[in-house]
């Protein structure tokens, strides 16, 4: 697993997370940065989806490989479901549903790096 | 009563349905995946992460669900589950031996950020609020 891809995932989890318990304070309502924040994880975490599979294929390293790319599969819908069930409720409990789900793909990522480095 | 099944998985029941939704994704993966490869290993810890699944899609389900049947079912379904994780999270910080791999709710659901043991307090709160007999007086003035 790329350690680049890892970080920047994390760290625009982090980012979109202030964000919005900046916003949950401020009890604004779900809007539109925070579904741009979404987007730009959405992509990371497609990169990371493509990049994971491909390491998967080419490594040597003794990784569970399907458990893996579940995991991978996971993280990549967490923010869509998480975004459409947030539409449905436009109050600041859409912004705490787009929080779990940065919180959930948080969580995800942390897995993956122990999926990936658990013969080390 | 139209209006009591919008309340059980609207509002914050909204947030609560996705929380659960996530978990019983979570914990039906980690089941399988457990029984799966290696059932011999941990029986004990396996069979109660695959109880632990069961739980949470009740629970996901009955919050969808509505109405009266489905407060009761989501009541059972957290109950169980409150008692589920402090009986679990004890057990394995007293009796090592018994979880030689971790469940969802060992230590106290400290492999996914203590969430399962705050999880059913807010179930039980949130059902505490949109109770179908709604007494109008007791408990309910003390809810924000």
């Amino acid at each position: 697993m790329n350690p680049w891809v890892y970080g920047a995932v994390l760290l625009l989890c982090a980012a979109a997370a202030v964000l919005l318990v900046v916003d949950l304070v401020r009890d604004r309502a779900t809007q539109d940065s925070h579904f741009v924040a979404l987007g730009v994880i959405e992509v990371a975490l497609l990169v990371q989806l493509v990049w994971g599979s491909v390491a998967l294929a080419t490594t040597d390293r003794d990784v569970q490989g399907g458990v893996l790319v579940s995991y991978l599969v996971s993280t990549v819908l967490a923010p869509v479901v998480g975004a459409f069930v947030a539409l449905t409720e436009r109050s600041r409990v859409g912004t705490t549903i787009l929080l779990l789900a940065v919180a959930t793909v948080a969580g995800l990522e942390i897995r993956i790096w122990d999926l990936w480095h658990a013969d080390a | 009563m139209p209006e009591r099944v919008e309340e059980l998985s609207s509002g914050w029941g909204r947030a609560l349905v996705f929380a659960y939704g996530v978990f019983a994704v979570a914990a039906t993966g980690r089941s399988l995946v457990q029984l799966g490869v290696d059932a011999g290993r941990a029986p004990l810890a396996y069979s109660l992460s695959l109880l632990a699944a069961v739980i949470y899609l009740i629970a996901t389900t009955s919050l969808l669900l509505g109405g009266r049947t489905g407060w009761r079912l989501a009541a059972v379904a957290v109950g169980v589950e409150l008692l589920g994780v402090l009986a679990v999270g004890a057990l394995s910080y007293a009796a090592t031996d018994l979880f030689p791999d971790r469940t969802v709710w060992s230590h106290f659901g400290q492999g996914y950020g203590f969430l399962p043991l705050v999880l059913p307090f807010a179930g039980l709160a949130w059902l505490r609020h949109t109770r179908p007999t709604a007494p109008a007086a007791t408990g309910k003035a003390d809810l924000p």
